[in-house]
C-alpha cells in the first residue's frame, strides 16, 4: 500500500511539472496581450516601460524558470516565514499577478472562502439529494418515483446553469424580490439576523449548482444499484429471510456506493476550481470569476498558478480516488 | 424588504432631526456598482478606467475637472493663471499653492514634498507608472515652502494641467509610499490596496477583483461632508446585471457604464427605481480608412506602409461617397440611444475645440453613387462598382462587441447599395488593442481598408490628440508597428499647423487651430469617418442626490456632495 502511495506520488512529480510547462507554452503562443486593456490614451513609450515593469521583456524560458522557482521555493518559503515568523524569503519576489500587482496566492486565499462556501455547500447539497433519489429510484424502477426523478435529472444535466441562473434572478431576484441577485463577500456571519442574510443570498447560486450536481451523482447512484439489485448475493440475502431494509441498505447500498464514491471524490477538484459560469451570474467572485478574469486580461502568472494548483488537485484526488476503492472494497490489492 | 427598511429609517431619522441640515455620516451606506472591479486603489500602477475612478474616492489631485471641462481647484487653493502670476509668462513652469491646514486621513499634515515625491514616484524609469505622460516635459519640481510647489517644464507649456490635474494623477503620501518606488512599486500590496488620501473616503477593507468597502474620513476637510457613514463598490457580473441592480431592484445606488440595449434599458427604467445619467467627453467610435495598402499582395514588411497607397481609398471621392452612404443616427438609435450622439468630428468636446461640422449627418445615397461614377468605379454585373479590372472590394476590421458587429452589418449593407464590396473580420479586442509587434492583427499593423474602433484625449486639451496623425508617428515595421497615425494620414500641411498648436498659447488661437486639424482629417480628406459620440453612461438611484458627473473627471470623483434624498 504504502509503496503504491509513494510510487504514484514520485510518478505525480514528472507528470505536474510536464504539465507546467504546456499550461505555460499554451499561454506564450495564446494569442493577446496582458497590456492589452490599458486605455489607448497612454502613449506605446509608456504602454512598452509598464511592459517591462512587469517582467515580459525577458525570454520565454526564463520567466517560466522564475515562475517554477517562485512556486516551489519562494512561496513555500514565504508561508514558512509567515507561520513561524522568520525571515528566510525576505526580498525575494513571490508569484506577482499582472492585473492587480499583488502577490496571485494572496488572492487566491482571499477567494478561497467564497469559493468554498457557496460551491462546497452546493456539492454537498447536490450529494446528499442523489444519494436518496438514485436509490429509490433504482429499488422502485419504472415507478412514477423513478420516472420524476429521471425527468429532473434530464433537466439538470441539460440545463445549463448561465440559464437556470439567470432565470432564477429574474423570477426570485426582480420579480418576487425573495432573494438579492447579487452576492456580498463582504457580508460576515455574527448573529442568527446575519446568518439568515447569508443563507438568503446563497440560496440560489446553490440550487443552481446542487442541481446540477445531484443531476450527475443520482444518475450514477442509480445505474450502480441496478446492477447490485439483480446479483446473485442479493438472492442469497432473501432467500436467509433478511428484511428488505437490511438487503437493501446493508448488502446492496455497500457495494454499490464503490463506484460512487469515485465518482464523488474525482468531482472535488472542482469545487475548488469553482463555478466559472455560476459564480459570474450570481457575482460571487470566487476562484472561478477570478480565473476568467485572468484569462481575460491575459494575466499569465495568475492563470499559471491557478491552473496548476488545479491540475495538483485532480492528481491527488485520482490518487485519494484510487486509495478508497481498496480501502471500500477489500478485494482490489495494489501490491 | 431591506430598501423598505432602511426608507423607514431613514423617514425616522428626518423626522426626528429635522434641524440638522447636513452632516457627516448620517445617510448610512453609499451601494455603487463597477460590473469592471477594480483591481488596484493605485492609479499610478494602472490606467484603467475602474481603478483610477475607485481611487478617487480616496486619492484626490491638486485640481480637478468640472462638468464643463473647466479646471477647479481640489488641495490647490486656487487655480494657477497667469493673471494670478501662477503660470510664468514664457510658459516653461507653473506654480500651485495647496490650501492651509490640509489634512491626510490619518492625521499627518500634507505638504508640498509630497507632491513632489508623487511625481518623483511616476517618474521613477523602473516603475512602470501607467501615467507618466502626464508627467512627460517635467524638468524639475522645486518646494520653496511647504505650501508652494514650482513644476518647471523643458519647453513651453500651453496647457500646463496635466500633472496633478484630473483623478488620473492624484497625491500620493510621501510617508506611505516612500518604500515603494522603481522597481519595488508593485511589492508594495498593503499601499496599493489602502493608499491614505484626503478625500471624503477612507478604505476599510479593499478585495482586488471584488469589492471595496470604505468609511467617511474623519479627518476630511469639510466638516459637514460626506454625507454617507460608509461606501462600498462591488465588481462583478455584467453591465446589465449592474443596471438592473439599480433601476429595477434597487439594491446599489448608483452604476458604473451602463451600456445596454436601448429596448432592455428602456424595460429596466420603467421599475421606476432608478434613472440613467449621460454626459459626453472625447471618446468618438469612427471608422478609419486606410491610405496605404493593406492586402497581402504586398510583401510582409511594406503592407500598410506609405511605399504602397491605397488602391482604392487613395481618390478622396471614394472616401467620401462611403461616408454619404452611411446613416449615423439610424446606427446611433440601434447601438448607444441616450450613450451616443451621430458626430462628424473627431473633436467632439470640449466647445471650445469643437469645430461645427455636421455635412456628414444626412445620408446621401444617390450622391454618394454619383461620386464613384463621376471617380470611375462603374457598376459591374454582379452591382459591383469596377475600374481598370479592379472591384470595389474592401476589408473592414473591428473588435469582437456586438454593437460594433451589429454596425459592421448596416454599414456593409448601404456600402453594398451604393456598389461596394465589403469583407467583414472581427478580432478578439485583446488582440486588436494588445500592440503585439508580432502579430498581424493588431489595429496599427491595419492589414486591412477599413478599421472601427474607439479612442479619446485625456483631459480638455487636444493637442496631443491631434499631434498623432503627424506623417512621422505612421507605424512600421522600422518603429516595431508603434505609433498612433493609424490610418498612416499624410499632409505637410497638417504637420506644419501641429506644430503652430504647440507654440500658440491663447485660448481662442488655439481652439481655431485646432479645429482646422479637425476638419483637415475629417470633412477635408474624409480619411476618418467619425460616426458616435460615445457618452459616458450611468444609473443612478432615485433616492440618491449630489451626483453630478461629468465626462471629464472621475464619475466618484464629488461622492463627498452625494447624499440621500429623504
Amino acid at each position: 500500500m504504502l509503496n503504491f502511495v509513494l510510487r504514484r506520488i514520485l510518478l505525480a512529480i514528472p507528470t505536474l511539472i510536464f504539465i507546467s510547462l504546456v499550461i505555460f507554452l499554451l499561454l506564450e503562443a495564446s494569442p493577446g496581450d496582458p497590456l492589452g486593456d490599458v486605455p489607448l490614451t497612454v502613449p506605446p513609450e509608456v504602454r512598452e516601460k509598464m511592459r517591462e515593469a512587469l517582467g515580459l521583456g525577458q525570454e520565454w524560458y526564463i520567466r517560466y524558470f522564475l515562475w517554477l522557482k517562485q512556486f516551489f521555493w519562494v512561496e513555500p518559503l514565504h508561508w514558512f516565514d509567515q507561520i513561524f515568523g522568520t525571515s528566510f524569503s525576505q526580498g525575494m519576489q513571490r508569484i506577482i499577478s499582472f492585473q492587480t500587482r499583488s502577490p496571485a496566492f494572496d488572492v487566491i486565499a482571499q477567494r478561497l472562502p467564497q469559493t468554498l462556501t457557496v460551491v462546497g455547500m452546493s456539492y454537498v447539497i447536490g450529494v446528499m439529494i442523489a444519494l436518496p433519489i438514485g436509490i429509490i429510484s433504482a429499488y422502485r424502477q419504472y415507478s412514477w418515483f423513478d420516472q420524476i426523478g429521471t425527468f429532473i435529472s434530464m433537466v439538470g444535466f441539460s440545463l445549463p446553469t448561465f440559464f437556470t441562473g439567470v432565470v432564477l434572478i429574474i423570477v426570485f431576484g426582480i420579480k418576487l424580490q425573495w432573494f438579492p441577485s447579487i452576492y456580498d463577500t463582504t457580508h460576515r456571519v455574527t448573529d442568527w439576523d446575519s446568518f439568515v442574510v447569508q443563507v438568503r443570498q446563497m440560496v440560489m447560486p446553490v440550487t443552481v449548482l446542487a442541481l446540477y450536481n445531484a443531476a450527475q451523482i443520482s444518475r450514477f447512484m442509480r445505474a450502480s444499484m441496478l446492477d447490485n439489485l439483480r446479483q446473485d448475493y442479493v438472492r442469497t440475502a432473501r432467500a436467509k429471510g433478511l428484511s428488505e431494509k437490511v438487503v437493501v441498505l446493508k448488502h446492496v447500498l455497500r457495494n454499490s456506493l464503490i463506484p460512487v464514491v469515485t465518482v464523488i471524490a474525482l468531482g472535488l477538484p472542482t469545487v475548488f476550481g469553482g463555478a466559472i459560469i455560476t459564480e459570474q451570474v450570481f457575482k460571487v467572485n470566487g476562484l472561478g470569476q477570478l480565473l476568467i478574469l485572468a484569462i481575460n486580461s491575459n494575466d499569465i502568472p495568475m492563470v499559471m498558478t491557478l491552473t496548476f494548483i488545479f491540475a495538483i488537485l485532480i492528481v491527488t484526488f485520482t490518487l485519494i480516488a484510487d486509495l478508497l476503492y481498496g480501502f471500500l472494497d477489500p478485494r482490489i490489492r495494489y501490491d | 424588504m431591506r430598501m423598505k427598511r432602511l426608507m423607514l429609517g431613514a423617514a425616522a431619522l428626518s423626522v426626528m432631526a429635522p434641524a440638522a441640515m447636513a452632516e457627516r455620516g448620517t445617510d448610512g451606506q453609499l451601494n455603487i456598482i463597477y460590473w469592471q472591479a477594480p483591481s488596484t486603489l493605485n492609479p499610478y500602477l494602472s490606467a484603467g478606467t475602474k481603478d483610477t475612478e475607485s481611487a478617487s474616492m480616496v486619492l484626490e489631485p491638486l485640481a480637478g475637472f468640472d462638468t464643463a471641462g473647466n479646471v477647479i481647484p481640489k488641495l490647490a487653493a486656487e487655480v494657477p493663471s497667469r493673471e494670478n502670476g501662477g503660470i510664468a509668462e514664457d510658459l516653461k513652469s507653473i506654480t500651485w499653492k495647496l490650501k492651509p491646514d490640509l489634512k491626510w486621513s490619518d492625521g499627518s499634515p500634507v505638504t508640498s514634498a509630497d507632491v513632489k515625491f508623487t511625481a518623483d514616484y511616476c517618474m521613477n524609469p523602473d516603475g512602470g507608472c501607467a501615467q507618466l505622460a502626464r508627467y512627460e516635459g517635467v524638468e524639475k519640481i522645486e518646494t520653496p515652502d511647504d505650501l508652494t510647489i514650482t513644476i518647471h517644464f523643458k519647453e513651453p507649456r500651453p496647457n500646463p494641467f496635466t500633472a496633478f490635474t484630473g483623478s488620473q494623477s492624484p497625491v500620493l503620501q510621501k510617508a506611505q509610499f516612500e518604500a515603494c518606488t522603481g522597481a519595488a512599486a508593485s511589492t508594495c500590496t498593503e499601499q496599493n490596496f489602502g493608499p491614505i488620501g484626503t478625500g471624503p473616503w477612507v478604505v476599510k477593507e479593499f478585495r482586488t477583483n471584488d469589492v471595496v468597502t470604505f468609511e467617511a474620513n474623519p479627518n476630511y476637510r469639510d466638516p459637514a461632508k460626506p454625507a454617507f457613514a460608509t461606501a462600498m463598490i462591488k465588481g462583478g457580473g455584467d453591465a446589465a446585471a449592474a443596471a438592473r441592480s439599480v433601476l429595477e431592484t434597487g439594491e446599489f445606488d448608483y452604476a458604473w457604464n451602463t451600456q445596454v440595449a436601448p429596448d432592455v434599458l428602456a424595460q429596466m427604467k420603467s421599475a421606476g427605481k432608478g434613472e440613467t445619467l449621460a454626459a459626453f467627453g472625447t471618446l468618438v467610435e469612427r471608422l478609419e480608412l486606410n491610405m496605404t495598402d493593406g492586402s497581402s499582395d504586398q510583401p510582409e514588411g511594406e503592407r500598410s506602409t506609405a511605399k504602397h497607397p491605397n488602391p482604392i481609398l487613395s481618390d478622396e471621392r471614394v472616401r467620401r461617397a462611403l461616408s454619404m452612404a452611411i446613416d449615423r443616427g439610424m446606427l446611433n438609435e440601434i447601438g448607444y440611444g441616450e450613450a451616443g450622439k451621430p458626430t462628424c468630428n473627431l473633436v467632439p468636446a470640449p466647445e471650445a475645440f469643437a469645430s461645427d461640422n455636421t455635412g456628414c449627418l444626412a445620408q446621401d445615397v444617390e450622391g454618394a453613387k454619383a461620386l464613384l461614377d463621376e471617380a470611375g468605379w462603374v457598376v459591374g454585373g454582379d452591382g459591383i462598382r469596377e475600374k481598370d479590372g479592379r472591384r470595389l472590394k474592401l476589408v473592414y476590421q473591428s473588435p469582437i462587441n456586438p454593437i460594433r458587429q451589429d454596425f459592421q452589418a448596416l454599414i456593409k449593407q448601404w456600402w453594398q447599395d451604393i456598389g461596394v464590396e465589403t469583407e467583414l473580420k472581427t478580432i478578439d479586442a485583446s488582440v486588436f488593442f494588445g500592440g503585439d509587434a508580432g502579430s498581424p492583427d493588431t489595429f496599427q499593423h491595419f492589414y486591412a481598408d477599413v478599421e472601427m474602433y474607439a479612442n479619446n484625449f485625456d483631459g480638455t486639451d487636444p493637442e496631443p490628440y491631434l499631434a498623432q496623425r503627424v506623417c512621422a508617428k505612421m507605424p512600421s515595421p522600422e518603429t516595431q508597428w508603434q505609433g498612433e497615425n493609424i490610418n498612416r494620414f499624410c499632409d505637410p500641411e497638417y504637420d506644419k499647423l501641429v506644430a503652430e498648436l504647440g507654440k500658440t498659447a491663447e485660448q481662442p488661437a488655439r481652439g481655431d487651430i485646432a479645429k482646422r486639424l479637425n476638419d483637415m482629417l475629417t470633412k477635408d480628406s474624409m480619411s476618418i469617418l467619425p460616426l458616435i459620440a460615445r457618452g459616458r453612461f450611468s444609473a443612478k438611484s432615485v433616492t440618491l442626490g449630489g451626483v453630478d458627473m461629468g465626462a471629464w473627471d472621475s464619475e466618484l470623483a464629488n461622492t463627498a456632495d452625494w447624499f440621500r434624498i429623504k
